[in-house]
Formats: C-alpha cells, structure tokens, sequence
C-alpha cells in the first residue's frame, strides 16, 4: 500500500459553490497491461491498491458510472485479441465481458469495411437516462448502450457517412495509437445536446439527439500549412464542459488551450497566456468541479519533432482561476528536473471534494495527486505500466 | 471435431480444447460462439476477417478463407500469432 502525507490547504470558496460530503475516494486507474482501483480513505491521504485487473490486457478506459456508483466499465483488447468491453456490478469483484461489444456495421459485399481496434473513451449518460453510456472507438466511431453497457450499437449516422468518413481520414490520421473518436460531452440540461471530438476529424456538435451534427471549429488553429477550414486536420486532444456552468468548454488541442463560452461557437485560444517557453501544448484539460473560471493542463514540449514531454524535464501544472486569463505554475512536489513525462489525454482528472484533488498518471507509470488543487503534489504509485487513464470518484 | 484454442482464449474455453462441429471454418467458429459467448469476436472482426494476430490451422496448413470446407475429422489449431516479438 503506497502512503501519502502532506497537508491539505483550505481555498476559500466561492458563496454559490459548495461541495457536497466526501466519502470514500476510488481512483481508477487504466494501462496498457491491465487496470487498478486505489481506495482512499474520506481524506485522501492513503490509499490500498486493488489489482492488477485484466493483467496484460489494454485497458483504454476504466470509468465508474456515478448513477450507482458500483458500476464499472472497461474498455479492453489484447496484444491478439480483438476489443471488448467488460462490466462490474459490485466495483470489481467481478466482471462479465459485454455480449455485443462496440463494432461497426458489416459493409456490403465488396466493398471495404472498419473494424474497431479499440474502444477509447466511455461515457455514462445522463442521471435521467438510466443505463445509457457513450462510447468513442479507434478508429472513430460513435456508440450507444441503452442496457448498461451489455448491448452496443452504432449511435447516429456518422459511422458510415460519407463526409464524416472523409474527415475521419485513414488510420494513419490520427494518434501513433490510431485515430480516435473521444470527449463524449452530453449538456446536462439538455438531453437533445451533446459533443464529440475526433483526433483528428474536429470537434462535432448536435442538438436534436444526434440525428445531425455540426462542426465546431471556429477559432482552432491547426498546424502551419494546412487548411483550417477542413475538419480532417483538426486535432482536439481533450475537452471538457464545467458542470458548475455547461455553457463553458475548454479544450486542450494540438494546436494550442482554449475556451469556447456558448452561445459563441468561436475558440479562444487562452493558451496564449501560457509562458512562451513552456507553450500551449498537451493532452489533458481537467475543469473545476464548482468554479467554471478554474482549469488545469499539464504542458507537454510540443516543438520540433513533437517529443511530447515535459518542457525542459521539469514537470508543472499550469492552473488557471480566471477563464484562462492568467496561468500560474503549480510543480511543489514534482521533480525540479531530469522528469521527461509523457501524459495521457484521459490520464488527469479531478475529484468533486473541497479542496479539489487533482490526479494524474504518467506513462512511465506513475500515479501522482494533490488534495489542494495543485499547490503541492505526492506520487502514490509507482512502477506501473503505461497509464492510459485515470478517473476519480467518489463512493457511496 | 477437436479445435486446440490458444491461452489468450481460455478465459472463455477454461481449456485448450474444444468440440465444434460445422461443415466450413465459418459454421466451426459460430458453433464455439454459441458454446463460449464472445469468444468469435476476439478473433473475427465485424467485417469476418480474420484478427491480424490470429492465425487459424486446418491440418497443419494455415486458413485465411472463413468459408473453407472443413470434415469432422479435422483438427482445428488457433494460435496467437508470433508478431509482438
């Protein structure tokens, strides 16, 4: 069991945002050789590994569905086996493997046919839609569960669609991983409002239930030389809704941070504000769960030939408390120097406690966390695999 | 007939044999289907093509074609290709 000590600074909290009672914390953890539960006690200062689960197999995503919080989904493949998603009931006690796992429709004869790699990204749905969860595929495509993840079936049409299959491009469009479809965001107000992002293919957004869909990509940069206009070489990396206030999203893309408050349909690019010598670039975007002005991001050096580490060797977090107005640089704790980590678009996460704690997971396999919201980080995990991603949730 | 089933697919089969019977390998493969839920899938994408890290033996001589004729007296080898290094 890996121990985690330091104090927890009190913030002072904005009057109309309040966090609700903590109980036990559970980060989940997905790698590439298999999936942990860590167990936090109600302060978050030590935590029991359970795991590993699935050794040896890809673990893209492990999320627990916070409707009962005792449902698990993960999604899973092999080195030689094809994707699959497997599902807990009682926290990971035990799993039973999806009868029909996400797949794309058979082609007709002749004609050439996607297969999905892997399921990157899930979704639960709604608190008014019991049993409903999203799911993004490599390469991308969009998928619905109405029976608790048991069941999959393609959701919309843009699986088959001719332009959308244009801007998805080819397998070698997208991350050294394959391209991806993921940032499944459903508006919480709005059951006939969602988002979805595609790396590459853009950032996509319906309001009648996904039975149409338009681009939103006003204001996104892409990389020197290409056409903007074109959704196929858009490459959002992750993006985020506050849940203290759906109208804002932010997104950490390729091509810089940025904010988009709705109604707008056009980018800011707040990382701009960032430090030139530590750039706008990375893969997580984590929101405040009560405080829509605050988000973090984890820089990653993207310069040259894109090494996707930290700048420099020196690890920070950049917060922002202001809608990304000013960046401050949160790195107590991390290594000063010579730390050339790489992480992952769904490996940082937030908890819903006050003090926010923040988690992230480096694919050199280690889990590091702070139960200040950034002021100072501890790791409390080492030598994992390849971390994949990380969520954080509260149990009942 | 006797199908030999590779370690990566004993979670469903909890052996390394299994008894299916079908005229070709595609009948072979949706009667383990129906004995082991899930387990096609692993190894035949939704387009029926054969996983690119799986390979399937029919008396010693690999298949690539799901639409083989197989006899009852054939052995069927599934292995995990040699591809990861």
């Amino acid at each position: 069991m890996a121990r985690t000590t330091g104090k927890a600074a009190v913030r002072k909290q904005k009057p109309a945002a309040r966090a609700r009672s903590q109980g036990r914390m559970v980060v989940l953890v997905a790698t590439r050789k298999g999936a942990w539960l860590y167990h936090g006690d109600a302060k978050r200062k030590t935590w029991r590994a359970d795991g590993p689960h699935f050794l040896g197999h890809v673990i893209s995503h492990l999320v627990l569905d916070p409707r009962d919080r005792r449902t698990l989904l993960a999604a899973a493949k092999t080195g030689h086996l094809g994707p699959t998603v497997f599902r807990s009931t009682d926290l990971g006690r035990t799993w039973k493997e999806a009868a029909r796992p996400p797949a794309f429709a058979k082609a007709a004869d002749g004609q050439p046919g996607r297969a999905v790699d892997h399921t990157f990204w899930l979704t639960p749905g709604r608190v008014s839609e019991p049993n409903v969860w999203y799911a993004g595929t490599s390469p991308q495509g969009l998928f619905r569960s109405d029976d608790g993840g048991v069941n999959w079936e393609p959701f919309s049409s843009i699986n088959d669609d001719p332009q959308y299959r244009k801007w998805m491009g080819t397998v070698q469009d997208g991350t050294p991983d394959g391209p991806k479809l993921h940032s499944i965001i459903l508006d919480p107000r709005d059951p006939a409002h969602l988002y979805f992002a595609m790396s590459g293919g853009g950032v996509h957004e319906s309001v009648d239930g996904g039975r149409n869909w338009k681009t939103l990509l006003k204001g996104l940069d892409v990389v020197e030389g290409f056409d903007s206009s074109e959704p196929t070489f858009h490459d959002p990396h992750c993006i985020r809704i506050c849940p203290s206030n759906p109208d804002r999203l932010y997104q950490q893309n390729h091509c810089g941070i940025y904010r988009l408050d709705r109604p707008s349909d056009t980018w800011v690019r707040i990382g701009r504000n960032m430090p030139k010598r530590v750039g706008d670039v990375g893969f997580p975007m984590v929101v405040h769960p009560r405080d829509a002005d605050s988000a973090w991001v984890l820089p990653m050096n993207g310069t040259t030939v894109w090494p996707r580490t930290s700048p420099d060797g020196k690890p920070a977090v950049y917060a922002t408390r202001n809608g990304g107005k000013t960046w401050q640089r949160l790195d107590a704790g991390l290594p000063a120097d010579e730390a050339w980590w790489t992480v992952k678009r769904q490996a940082m996460t937030a908890d819903a406690s006050d003090p926010v704690g923040l988690y992230f997971g480096t694919t050199s396999g280690e889990l590091w966390m702070s139960r200040d919201e950034g002021r100072r980080w501890a790791c409390f995990a080492r030598h994992l695999p390849e971390i994949y991603s990380v969520e954080a949730a509260e149990l009942k | 007939m006797k199908v030999l089933i590779p370690g990566a697919l004993r979670s469903y089969t909890e052996k390394g044999e299994a008894e299916a019977g079908g005229a070709t390998l595609a009948a072979v493969l949706a009667d383990l289907e129906r004995q082991y839920p899930g387990i096609r899938f692993r190894m035949i994408d939704e387009q029926d093509r054969i996983r690119r890290h799986i390979r399937i033996f029919v008396n010693g001589g690999q298949v690539r074609d799901l639409s083989q004729p197989l006899n009852a007296t054939d052995e069927v080898v599934i292995v995990q290709a040699l591809s990861g290094g």
